[in-house]
């Protein structure tokens, strides 16, 4: 394996990595999307509110981290997918730009559309959020209608070089079963994620109780659509190269890819158990707080290995269906080996970033969170 | 074949200009606050003295409101890299992306750690861990400017870069010369002093009104002296970078430099205009009066001076880019058909050597790359029509430019009375000033727009100086498309800026002691 090989393998699988975070953290999404029916009184809410709002710069800050890496490291697929798929995209932004100031303006006097509007919002960002990620990310599976040429730069009148086929602009996307598969099982793993976070976080006997029950009514369709996701992926055709960088359709290829790279195939299973035995444990021991931490670790897992499985292995991560010698590999969408190297040397930081996060964003917050809490904090949303 | 549509370049461009004008509302006073809040904290710490806490926390309030708005419009300009300039993406993605990556991997995290600590931390982590917090959520809000002004310096000076023809890119060979160019220093350090200047002016201009409403004066004493302090500190440097900015604009961008100084017809010993009303029939090539009214600023041969450190040195007009020039060390730049000859050459180039890399035929490689290496710094120029595309609108460059630099030396007049008035304990009967000083909060806005409007209206019609203009960078949407999109984000946009303005409004009239 030469350098630049190695370099985009290790960047495919930091993208990989911050698509399992992002997914994991996306249960601030989740929690906002049962605002209006996990809690009734206006003492919940507000409690819900306020211990998701200690979170949501985090998911809102490895989403934008998540962009920026992949426009870094891939830039043929943040040229081609955001700019083809403009709708899907677009979409998520709105819902996503919704959240950024709906935490900080709905308690504050004056906020002139109320607090019910910007909670409103939060819960549309929960659901669209979640929802169309799953959609966008299922279509590295089941491939997208766009072309690319590189020559087209050349062509005065015309220089566009990623061009999208269909006029829907990337909403297509949701004809297809399958990437409604994982748009719902990533929706409804953030609501399950949320009712185990609530459980570990909040000390309120009534929305405890309340979050177990709710864990059992999203945790049975996250399983569904999810089985039905993986099932659907494996046993169809996949997007195979051959060592000239032709595509071609293989059959089985995702399932042949959980098996010729059995540790990636070992612990999507793992990451897998874990979510399962964090929600399972749950839902028959009440006093058991720990399966937001089973199930956060095994969703990074997961979903880190679904993207690997998705990019390694001589795959396409990014097919075209339109016209297969256009589809996106770690290969042909990679930045130059000077880049990637240059951006590796700052990603040697990142640890320390996780040290700092976990210093800051752990150790000083222990004790679980109540009411009184809320009322006694100048700053509570 | 799908043509290149004018009018989704256009808004295309309107949507982009939207969302950067909007989140430059909220950002400047996020870094000028922040350093104000900061600072008081660090007296605060020092101290024990309450009041400081008292003050630190209601700046701090104000501070999280447009935060927030920051994060909101911040989202959007990021991903509208890809949304709505595909091309660019792809043509600079490999230098571009690099600094957006870096800022979200190691600035954005800093900021939204700390954050959390800074809000809520107050009353559970020890003084010391929150003052460093306060300090820390300000580096990483000064760091993530410095990176995403790295990557803008780098579309007005574009080095550090090669062309690789295989794949129609450019690619990074040096990031140090990226990161440390002097354009970008200059922008970084100018950027942010801008917003340190808008952040006093605001703490000033808040302190007076509760001064002239005669509330909380010992609070308003305390932020007025720090906000003035801070203010004359943060206008001397902008004016030393201000400088900086000038120079490199008129070494890099001699157009821009041209349509800020109205200037067309090129001279030696050039003055700097102080004021003036251009002439709307000026075009490049009639003879007509650029003014209608003018008055030059009374020192000499300043313009040569302040743009080539040289007071008789040749600065271009717009004529002169035109049609070719000689500079004083006795460079000669060529006429813009001169460029575009050489810049539709590089394109016929990277044609044909692609031609040739198909066939296999590495001779003729070699020929069309030579041929493109001798011509790309012109690249951009053979997608250009006419001489008049490459002319940005000059009267919205010059007024801009000269009402800034105007508000940029008031704001400092108003800081040193400001502060002098304090300091002679006489700044509680200067009604006069305090209204002055509160009525300055909006000028102080409207002149940070004006500064990007200068940058990135007179860089037009570039997207990448003279390697790609707009019209080859944007996505393949429909003019439709951007324009439902951009309609959204101005409704969105402005919905957000009425809450936030009465948000803002009704935290300062409830005041420091409620916090």
């Amino acid at each position: 394996m030469t350098t630049y090989v190695f370099l985009q393998h290790y960047w495919w699988f930091l993208i990989s990595l911050l698509g399992g975070l992002l997914t994991f953290l996306m249960f601030v999404q989740g929690g906002q999307s049962m605002l209006f029916s996990l809690s009734k009184t206006e003492d919940e809410k507000r409690l819900l509110v306020n211990v998701l709002g200690r979170k949501w710069e985090y998911t809102f800050t490895t989403l934008v981290t998540f962009g920026g890496a992949f426009f870094a490291s891939f830039p043929l697929f943040y040229s081609t997918s955001f700019g083809g798929a403009y709708w899907v995209w677009i979409i998520i932004l709105f819902a996503f730009t919704i959240q950024a100031f709906s935490y900080e303006f709905q308690s504050k006097p004056g906020n002139v559309y109320g607090k019910t509007t910007y909670r409103s919002l939060l819960f549309i960002n929960g659901l669209l959020g979640t929802f169309l990620i799953g959609v966008a990310v299922a279509t590295f599976f089941t491939g997208s209608d766009f072309t690319v040429g590189k020559g087209n730069i050349t062509n005065i009148i015309s220089p566009v070089i990623s061009r999208w086929g269909s006029g829907w602009h990337g909403l297509e996307a949701l004809l297809d079963m399958r990437n409604l598969f994982l748009g719902l099982a990533v929706f409804f793993l953030a609501r399950s994620q949320a009712n185990l976070y609530f459980i570990n976080r909040l000390k309120h006997e009534v929305l405890e109780a309340r979050s177990h029950k709710y864990l059992l009514y999203n945790a049975i369709p996250f399983v569904l659509f999810f089985v039905a996701f993986v099932a659907s992926i494996i046993l169809s055709e996949g997007f195979a190269v051959n060592e000239e960088g032709t595509v071609f359709m293989e059959k089985y290829k995702y399932f042949h890819n959980l098996i010729e790279m059995p540790v990636i195939g070992v612990l999507f299973l793992l990451g897998v158990l874990a979510v399962l035995y964090g929600i399972i444990a749950s839902l028959l021991k009440k006093t058991f707080k720990k399966g937001i931490w089973f199930s956060g670790v095994g969703t990074v897992v997961t979903v880190t290995m679904l993207f690997l499985i998705s990019g390694y292995n001589n795959t396409a991560f990014y097919p075209s269906t339109a016209d297969l010698q256009s589809s996106l590999t770690i290969f042909n969408a990679s930045s130059s080996e000077f880049t990637l190297k240059a951006m590796s040397w700052a990603s040697i930081l990142v640890p320390i970033v996780v040290i700092y996060i976990f210093i800051a964003g752990v150790l000083w917050r222990k004790k679980r969170t109540d009411i009184e809490d809320i009322n006694d904090d100048s700053h509570a949303y | 074949m799908e043509l290149l549509d004018v009018s989704l370049v256009n808004w295309s461009r309107a949507q982009f200009a939207l969302t950067a004008m909007y989140h430059w509302i909220f950002v400047p006073l996020t870094l000028g606050v922040g350093i104000v809040m900061a600072i008081m904290e660090t007296i605060y710490y020092k101290t024990g003295k309450e009041e400081w806490k008292k003050a630190t926390k209601f700046w701090m309030t104000l501070f999280g409101i447009n935060f927030a708005m920051g994060v909101a419009t911040g989202i959007i300009l990021e991903f509208q890299f890809g949304t709505n300039w595909s091309n660019y993406s792809w043509f600079v993605g490999d230098i571009f992306g690099a600094p957006l990556a870096i800022e979200g991997m190691l600035a954005f995290f800093l900021e939204a750690t700390f954050i959390s600590v800074m809000f809520f931390g107050w009353k559970k982590v020890s003084k010391g861990f929150h003052l460093a917090s306060t300090w820390l959520v300000m580096l990483g809000a000064t760091f993530s400017a410095l990176w995403i002004l790295v990557a803008n310096a780098w579309m007005q000076y574009p080095i550090g870069m090669e062309f690789n023809p295989t794949l129609s890119r450019n690619e990074m060979v040096d990031f140090w010369a990226i990161l440390l160019s002097p354009v970008a220093i200059n922008k970084f350090l100018h950027t942010i002093y801008s917003g340190w200047v808008l952040g006093a002016l605001f703490v000033v201009g808040v302190s007076s009104w509760y001064i002239i409403k005669k509330r909380e004066l010992d609070f308003a004493l305390r932020s007025i002296k720090i906000g003035a302090i801070f203010g004359v500190i943060a206008s001397v440097l902008i004016i030393v970078t201000g400088d900086g900015s000038a120079y490199h604009v008129a070494q890099r961008q001699p157009m821009k430099l041209a349509a800020m100084e109205g200037l067309y017809n090129g001279k030696t010993g050039a003055n700097i205009v102080a004021m003036g009303i251009l002439n709307p029939e000026k075009k490049y090539d009639n003879a007509v009066d650029p003014f209608i009214v003018k008055m030059d600023v009374p020192i000499p041969k300043l313009l040569s001076l302040l743009g080539y450190r040289d007071g008789d040195a040749f600065v271009p007009g717009v004529k002169d880019i035109i049609e070719g020039y000689t500079l004083s060390d006795g460079t000669v730049v060529p006429s813009f058909a001169e460029k575009q000859a050489s810049g539709t050459l590089a394109i016929e180039s990277l044609k044909s050597y692609q031609a040739a890399e198909a066939e296999k035929n590495d001779s003729l490689k070699a020929i069309h790359k030579a041929t493109l290496d001798e011509n790309f710094k012109n690249f951009g120029y053979g997608y250009l029509e006419k001489p008049e595309d490459l002319i940005p609108n000059i009267p919205l460059v010059f007024y801009s430019f000269h009402i800034m630099v105007a508000l940029g030396m008031l704001f400092l007049a108003i800081f040193v009375v400001v502060w002098f008035m304090h300091w002679k304990k006489k700044l509680e009967n200067a009604k006069w000033l305090l209204w002055g000083s509160l009525f300055t909060i909006p000028l102080g806005y409207l002149a940070t727009q004006l500064g990007w409007v200068v940058a990135e209206v007179g860089r037009q019609p570039w997207a990448i100086q003279d390697v790609l203009p707009v019209q080859a960078a944007v996505s393949s949407v429909s003019t439709g498309s951007v324009q439902i999109t951009f309609f959204l984000f101005l409704v969105l946009f402005t919905a957000l800026l009425i809450a936030e303005i009465r948000i803002m409004v009704k935290q300062i009239q409830k005041g420091p002691e409620d916090h």
